[in-house]
């Protein structure tokens, strides 16, 4: 009972203390580290880019650095953007499905297909859309081409299948899995309670899900959202893969259009001089590009602040 | 769970009676075998009727403009789906008709979805299993295979030689570095974020520029990478060339995958209930106490997804350990020492430069072989997070 | 979490499996039954030394174009590559692309480099800090007839020149049974169907000889510049690499693409008109096309760097031939890394190295007057002073 050397609980808190500043110093280390990793990346992609944005334009492939990166700057855009299109609602529809629809036994496999799907490698997914995907698409662009024809993304077809929309579609399934995965974990996150509750007032199954699931998940999916844009944005060897590269066009049918990573990689390896930097410095225009889509993603989160889970 | 909900204005009409006894009351419903509990709801074998009208209107549709199996089955879906929300909408209301017809479209994005993935799936398989199962395949490198072996082999005068031994040793080691190096940072700068920023200029500052970071194209990450060991070697007086190792693709694929691991993390740790914080913190455990025995493990099932999801993403990524480990055809352990491979630059290589460009088949099978073992790697790591999860998560009756 | 009895019934099948295959052993030819050794400097056995070269140990490291890359495991790894006569010589060679491997030739990181094109004034200049003021030789090694493919069902054999391909690839001619391609085909039924053009996605030493080729021996109707990556104005399908494209060319019914002949299997090939006749592409012809250049101007006086003249081709020869080189540095800092280099040279450009790139990836093979020439070109390099 009399025993001093026993800590008090107070001095335990003192150590307490200590510990709480060195490990709060430990994640804004971490959190620092990053920022200067980033700044590096920047710096880097600066330093090279440099010699191609001020050289003559003599020098450069294009006209000048501008009216070489416009073109892929929306052929990367353009080809993110589909991909967007076509996975989102699936995605989020999968998702609901594995949370929210199928049955217990049935769920947990079918996730886990799903996180499997996230790991195959990108040349995997591009030599399918090459070999498999792409002849597949010809008929259906055939026909998308006699019924809808007079509107101007539907030209003359492709031979070959290995057209933006084609990509797009394999990006599409590329980042499908991303966006399921973690929409998933958002939704299964949901408060039980606020589900019973709705439950409890009569809602329908699908009302449940719009009154108490999708609210709580929002800033999660647009985050989910924003993970598969930035591997729709950066992927390399799938596009390079699957699209006949060439000139910026509407016609989604035909060859044509770049995206800018495939555009680096197809050019790199043979690459020298000023091409090099010229290369770089359209890695730095996907690097703004991103900067913007982010902003913007930022700030529709921050307009929906009030459901940002339980922070 | 399951089955629909009686609407609210139906069953506060019902007398409790009735269904506490489940004997159903004499009159009219009787007679058509219903019970005024169901009254208004839809016989059970609604479903199957509107779809096989569906599918016959749908195979008019297809006998009017050439009939094709996708066509008709992809037509018949959308009848089906719009057939059940009229029959619902007329038949109980439109609450009902709107929970079932969502409930329609869900299941039909998973089925959607389930159409390339398994095409995917069924391509790697049917083609790597060739692969896998030719003898030698895990223990061999490609030391000394060349085109006169490939050709033999297409040729059907001898066997499949070489192997992913060298790929495999090398993509265990650079994910495995790769994992070390962002998931500690990826950890402790999310937990910064959720636990200890207060949401200040700094952390939204960390928040914008990971969104970022996920958007550095995967070869810029390699060139980066290769630059800056470049130049740290430099600094240490080591030849030129000596960077190209296995490390410089880790720090490559970390670039890569530290944002992932902020990104997911984060979502984990936020959705965590401020109430299990508060109760810690209410019972004097200090804050980085509470963060790693209450917030981390209740939150750990989730993070483990998402390393895994990171960890899947980078074992894939090519054009960055293109750029930073070299070409090899013999197997390397030593992560700081000579060229390494890894297996997404042995499936790339092999199926865009064949050891025998004449008999290209044997470098494709050796391709798709690969690409089965990545998959089936990340399906371990899979497994090996979920088990970790398990181990490490509360024990509680939870979800 | 529970793990689904599907997972756990997958992940035992799947240790099954990496089990049952690991059991195997090695199978790569001349490695010991053991298996593979951790160090990865497995030499292959049988290795008679009868030549009565020094003997020189330790690691070379190249880094360059992709074009080499299958006849460089045959040089490096084969049974009769170098290990044969050298069994202490470790070759490994990245194939990063010509540009990159130039670059890193340039920058120290490696000691050799394998490239389509040779180098030209300005990174001879660069290259002279690595390789001292004499700078470095580029010596032929590989010689790729470029096959004219074309898929078309019923058509197996056709007459093309070179105004008449420009057209084709440059979208002017876009039928088959086009009358300048029939006038060329006489007796052939060409159908009525579409012409694909298929180009190469991927900046390529393959694109650049192509072009060249055409600009030099149609310039009428192909206005480009020679480059490595296929005019940007101009639309078509395309595809990554050389089997990309031959791939994408098998599956298109119509097509017709360029690529290395060796590669381009399932496809048939267009003979060339070369002064009156048609010239089919062979080995052979591709050889003597090389043998029947002149050597361009260069500071190096070792320099084999040739320069194809596609207008004048001698009769039996093929014009649409790409050389690859190998760029060694005429000094190097110690005399081990001389020892090798002049050890892997040698035997790459000599008769027996030619001979098995032939026989592996059906290259064509020096003449004999421009592998001696390269031997003695080899044996000039030296320590920097």
């Amino acid at each position: 009972m009399t025993t001093v050397t026993a800590p008090s609980p107070l001095t335990a808190g003192e150590k307490g203390r200590a510990g709480d500043k060195f490990f709060s110093g430990l994640t804004f280390a971490a959190g620092a580290l990053i920022l200067v990793v980033l700044l590096f990346v920047t710096l880097f992609l600066v330093v090279n880019a440099y010699p191609a944005l001020v050289a003559s334009p003599a020098e450069l492939t294009g006209e000048s650095f501008f009216s070489y990166v416009w073109p892929l700057v929306l052929g990367t855009l353009l080809a993110a953007g589909l991909a967007l299109l076509f996975a989102t609602p699936v995605a989020i529809g999968v998702a609901l499905f594995i949370s929210h629809v199928a049955p217990r036994k049935l769920a947990k496999p079918v996730g886990y297909v799903i996180d499997l799907l996230a790991a195959i490698p990108s040349v995997v997914y591009g030599a399918w859309g090459m070999l498999f995907l792409a002849p597949l698409l010809v008929p259906i662009y055939d026909w998308l081409h006699t019924y809808l024809g007079w509107i101007p993304l539907f030209g003359d077809p492709s031979a070959t299948g290995r057209t933006i929309l084609t990509a797009s579609i394999v990006l599409a399934v590329m980042v499908l899995p991303i966006i399921t995965a973690l929409s998933r974990e958002i939704f299964v996150q949901t408060p039980k309670l606020h589900e019973e509750a709705a439950l409890a007032l009569g809602a329908t199954r699908w009302e449940m899900i719009k009154m108490a699931v999708l609210p709580f998940a929002r800033p999660g999916v647009i985050s989910a959202i924003m993970l598969g844009l930035g591997r729709a944005l950066g992927e390399t060897m799938a596009v390079a893969l699957v699209l006949s590269s060439g000139a910026l066009g509407w016609n989604l049918l035909s060859e044509g259009n770049n995206t800018i990573p495939a555009e680096i990689a197809a050019n790199f390896p043979e690459a020298s001089g000023l091409r090099y930097n010229e290369l770089i410095a359209a890695g730095l225009a996907l690097f703004v590009i991103t900067l913007v889509v982010n902003l913007a993603a930022r700030w529709i989160v921050n307009r929906h602040k009030e459901f940002s889970g339980a922070n | 769970m399951t089955t629909q909900k009686t609407p609210l204005e139906d069953s506060v009409s019902q007398p409790i009676a009735a269904t506490a006894t489940g004997d159903a009351p004499a009159g009219p419903e009787r007679r058509h075998g219903r019970s005024r509990l169901t009254a208004g709801q839809l016989p059970k074998w609604t479903p199957y009727a509107v779809g096989a009208g569906a599918l016959v209107l749908s195979a008019a549709i297809m006998a009017l403009i050439g009939f094709n199996v996708a066509g008709w089955v992809i037509i018949g879906a959308i009848a089906y789906v719009v057939g059940m929300y009229v029959v619902t909408l007329i038949k109980e209301n439109r609450r009902k008709a709107t929970d079932g017809l969502w409930r329609n479209l869900i299941i039909g994005a998973f089925l959607i979805a389930l159409v390339p993935l398994i095409s995917v799936m069924w391509t790697v398989i049917s083609n790597g299993w060739q692969g896998i199962t030719q003898p030698g395949f895990f223990a061999s490198d490609m030391q000394g295979i060349t085109g006169k072996y490939d050709r033999a082999a297409e040729a059907g005068t001898g066997p499949i030689l070489g192997g992913i031994a060298h790929a495999l040793v090398g993509t265990l080691l650079i994910t495995a570095a790769a994992t070390i190096i962002s998931v500690p940072i990826g950890l402790l700068a999310s937990i910064y974020l959720v636990e200890y920023s207060n949401d200040n200029v700094f952390s939204k500052v960390i928040r914008f520029f990971v969104d970022v970071m996920t958007g550095i194209p995967s070869i810029v990450a390699g060139l980066f990478a290769a630059g800056f060991m470049l130049a740290v070697f430099k600094l240490f007086g080591a030849p030129p060339g000596a960077q190209t190792i296995g490390l410089s693709a880790a720090i490559a694929l970390s670039v890569i995958m530290i944002p992932i691991v902020v990104r997911s993390t984060e979502e984990m740790l936020r959705v965590v209930p401020n109430e299990l914080r508060e109760a810690s913190a209410a019972l004097g455990v200090r804050k980085w106490r509470t963060t790693l025995k209450v917030v981390l493990p209740t939150a750990i099932s989730g993070i483990a997804s998402g390393v895994t999801l990171a960890i899947a993403r980078v074992v894939g990524e090519t054009a960055p350990i293109l750029v930073t480990a070299g070409f090899t055809v013999a197997t390397n352990w030593n992560l700081v020492k000579d060229w390494m491979m890894a297996l997404p630059v042995y499936i790339y290589y092999q199926l865009t430069t064949p050891t025998a460009p004449q008999a290209p088949e044997p470098s494709m099978i050796r391709a798709w072989g690969g690409a089965l073992v990545l998959i089936i790697l990340v399906m371990l790591l899979n497994l090996l997070a979920r088990a970790v999860a398990k181990w490490l998560a509360p024990k509680t009756a939870g979800r | 979490m529970k793990l689904t009895r599907i997972g756990q019934a997958a992940a035992v099948l799947s240790i099954a499996a990496l089990g049952l295959t690991a059991c195997g052993g090695s199978n790569n030819p001349g490695a010991s039954s053991s298996g593979t050794a951790g160090s990865g400097t497995g030499s292959a056995s049988g290795s008679a030394s009868a030549s009565e070269a020094p003997q020189v140990t330790g690691t070379l490291t190249g880094s360059g174009a992709s074009s080499q890359q299958s006849a460089m495991a045959a040089w490096a790894e084969g049974a009769d590559g170098i290990k044969s006569v050298q069994s202490g010589l470790k070759v490994q060679y990245s194939p990063d692309g010509s540009g990159a491997g130039v670059k890193k030739l340039i920058a120290g990181q490696v000691q050799f480099a394998g490239s389509d094109a040779a180098l030209d004034a300005d990174e001879q200049k660069q290259v002279q800090t690595f390789c001292g003021p004499e700078g470095a030789m580029n010596i032929p090694v590989y010689i790729a007839p470029i096959a004219v493919s074309f898929k078309l069902s019923g058509v197996d054999k056709l007459n093309l020149d070179a105004s008449t391909v420009a057209k084709i690839f440059s979208n002017k001619i876009t039928k088959w049974n086009d009358p300048a391609i029939a006038a060329l085909n006489e007796g052939v039924t060409l159908p009525d169907a579409k012409i694909t053009p298929i180009h190469r996605a991927d900046e390529s030493g393959t694109t650049d000889n192509f072009t060249e080729y055409l600009h030099s021996a149609a310039a009428s109707d192909w206005s480009w510049d020679p480059a490595k990556a296929w005019p940007s104005d101009l639309s078509g399908e395309s595809a990554a690499k050389t089997s990309g494209v031959v791939g994408l060319a098998a599956q298109t019914e119509g097509s017709i693409t360029y690529a290395d002949l060796a590669a381009a299997t399932n496809l048939s090939h267009a003979s060339i008109k070369v002064g009156e006749v048609f010239q089919e592409p062979t080995e052979e012809a591709a050889a003597k096309i090389v043998e029947a250049s002149k050597r361009v101007e260069s500071t190096n006086k070792n320099d084999m760097a040739v320069e194809i003249d596609y207008s004048n081709a001698p009769a039996g020869s093929y014009p649409v031939t790409m050389v690859s080189y190998q760029i060694f540095c005429q000094t190097y800092k110690d005399q081990n890394t001389v020892d090798m280099v002049k050890a892997w040279g040698t035997f790459v450009s000599s008769q027996a190295g030619q001979t098995a790139a032939q026989d592996e990836v059906g290259s064509a093979p020096l003449a004999a007057t421009i592998s001696d020439e390269a031997a003695k070109a080899i044996a000039t390099i030296t320590v920097a002073k």
